[in-house]
């Protein structure tokens, strides 16, 4: 689903990391751990075509994103689901808009009903109205999982979803994650929470990357 | 889910403003260069037909000759072919025609009046070359004048006035082009996070250049339709002038409908401006 070849970004203070080389099939359970300025969001950035690698390349689904015209990224983006660290989300519409605009966005039929029971899913039923600016930082997180969620993706990328959250509510996005990906979407989670990711490893099959010293390395089972 | 697709970009902004006003004022200007426009093509129709095919035939001769001489003309004229009739203008008339220059109650009997003759040509009208050396034979003191001197140059005045305020209107809409053009990038410079965030959820540049073309469009109509009324009614208040209901500036009957187009063309103007000016801004931002 996710491929990458020699992959080295570089801000342009010095290489991020150097040579990534990784290959996320279809359908697996991912994570993506390291310190803090490792390079994980970008990592993510990368793999949706917000930021160029300065060498090397990213394919998702098989298509070369440099390859790809405007158009065809938008399509991409359509395809697939992502929660980015800073939500981003159009602050002047309500949440029940927010987490319906990758629909809205693509001319595709939005179901009231679905965004409803997503909505109450994450625990935001009574958000639904409140506009993003407003909500607690947990709160934003849910929703912006909610939105990443709303189109069946075939590929999640979730950065940080987390984060802002108490266990419990974390617990119940997990769940939500794992689901989606019992129906075949491909997962790809970056977190520092390794409680997060034991509790996912004892439900599904997933694998760990790090990123650490330039590197994207196999984290074995020594979590 | 059209409403989201319109709400995707914040209303708020000055540029808003920028289009509401510059279509309004442009609209308003726009319907007096149109007005000026038509009653310049009036004008200049009204007087090619009235004096296209009319002439006047002044007898300049010594009182004796006078009555002969005229005899004299109306015969030539008969035997011409192109002139349809001929009349000669009785003193009476003659005096309603001078008493716009010279005032009433004029004493025509001491004036030395020429004797006129008033011709109706047909629509092909006669060799006037031919006409004026008959003439000459015939009556030394007749001077045949189809009033081309003075008809050339009104007529090509009006003329050049319709050509003039058509310019007006070009440039009327080259300049509400501009004014919707700078409005759209700096509404788009304003909303980058929208346009951002959009593309991060999968919006196509068609999608995001239709949200903002549809704001500027909708806000110029409405501008423009204003405006227009505006003018419209500024027109309708000019003051008439002349006896003839064709003499006056502004529209008359049908050509009332011509203003109702400013608001539609404006529209038109700002849909096409906005659309390539957001389309070339995003396809400058990746
Ligand atoms: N747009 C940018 N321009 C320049 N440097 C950047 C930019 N974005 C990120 N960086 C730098 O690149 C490094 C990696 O950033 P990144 O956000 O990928 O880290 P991260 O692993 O996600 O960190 P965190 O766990 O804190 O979210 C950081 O040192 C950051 O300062
Ligand atoms: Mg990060």
């Amino acid at each position: 689903m996710i491929e990458l070849q020699d992959v080295t970004h570089d801000y342009g203070g010095g290489a991020l990391f150097e040579n990534v080389t990784a290959s996320l099939d279809p359908g697996s359970f991912h994570f993506l751990t390291g310190p803090s300025g490792a390079g994980k969001s970008t990592f993510l950035k990368l793999c949706y075509g917000e930021l160029r690698p300065s060498r090397g390349s990213v394919a998702v689904g098989g298509s070369d994103l440099r390859a790809m015209s405007r158009d065809e990224l938008a399509a991409m983006r359509g395809t697939i689901g992502v929660v980015h660290q800073d939500c981003q989300f159009l602050d002047h519409l309500d949440v029940r808009a927010n987490v319906g605009l990758p629909l809205h966005a693509t001319a595709r039929p939005v179901a009231d009903r679905d965004i409803e029971d997503l909505l109450s899913w994450v625990g935001l039923n009574a958000q639904a109205d409140a506009l993003p600016p407003t909500l607690s930082g947990g709160e934003r997180q849910r929703a912006a999982l909610a939105r990443a969620v709303i189109t069946a993706p075939r590929l999640l990328l979730a950065d940080e979803p987390t984060g802002n959250l108490d266990w419990d509510m974390s617990q119940r996005l997990l769940s939500l994650m794992i689901e989606l990906n019992r129906m075949g979407t491909t997962i790809l989670i970056a977190t520092h929470d390794m409680n997060l990711i034991r509790t996912a490893k004892s439900q599904v099959s997933s694998r760990v990357l790090r990123i650490a010293g330039r590197r994207l390395q196999s984290a074995g089972a020594d979590l | 889910m059209s409403a989201i697709s319109d709400r995707v970009v914040p209303s708020s902004g000055h540029s808003g403003w920028l289009v509401w006003i510059g279509a309004a004022s442009m609209s308003f200007l726009a319907v007096f260069a149109l007005a000026l426009a038509v009653s310049a093509a009036r004008l200049a129709d009204t007087w090619s037909a009235a004096l296209a095919q009319s002439a006047t035939i002044r007898i300049s001769a010594p009182p004796a000759e006078l009555e002969g001489q005229t005899e004299a003309v109306l015969e030539v004229l008969r035997t011409t072919p192109g002139i349809r009739d001929a009349r000669v203008m009785t003193v009476e008339e003659q005096g309603q025609l001078l008493s716009v220059w010279l005032g009433p109650d004029l004493p025509l009997d001491a004036l030395p009046l020429p004797r006129m003759i008033e011709v109706w040509e047909t629509a092909d009208g006669p060799d006037r070359q031919g006409l004026r050396l008959r003439l000459s034979a015939e009556a030394p003191g007749a001077i045949y004048d189809d009033h081309t001197q003075w008809r050339r140059p009104l007529i090509s005045a009006a003329t050049r006035l319709r050509g003039l305020s058509v310019l007006a209107l070009l440039l009327i809409g080259g300049v509400t082009g501009v004014i919707i053009a700078l409005a759209a990038s700096a509404a788009m410079a304003s909303n980058a996070q929208v346009i951002h965030v959009l593309r991060l959820v999968g919006a196509r540049d068609r999608f995001i250049a239709r949200a903002f073309v549809r704001r500027m469009t909708r806000r110029a109509a409405l501008g423009a339709a204003i405006g227009t009324a505006l003018g419209m009614l500024a027109v309708a208040g000019l003051p008439a002038f002349g006896p003839e209901a064709t003499s006056g500036l502004g529209f008359q009957g049908l050509s009332w409908l011509a203003p109702l187009c400013v608001p539609v063309l404006i529209a038109g103007v700002a849909l096409l401006a906005a659309a390539a000016t957001a389309l070339k801004v995003l396809r400058g931002v990746t």
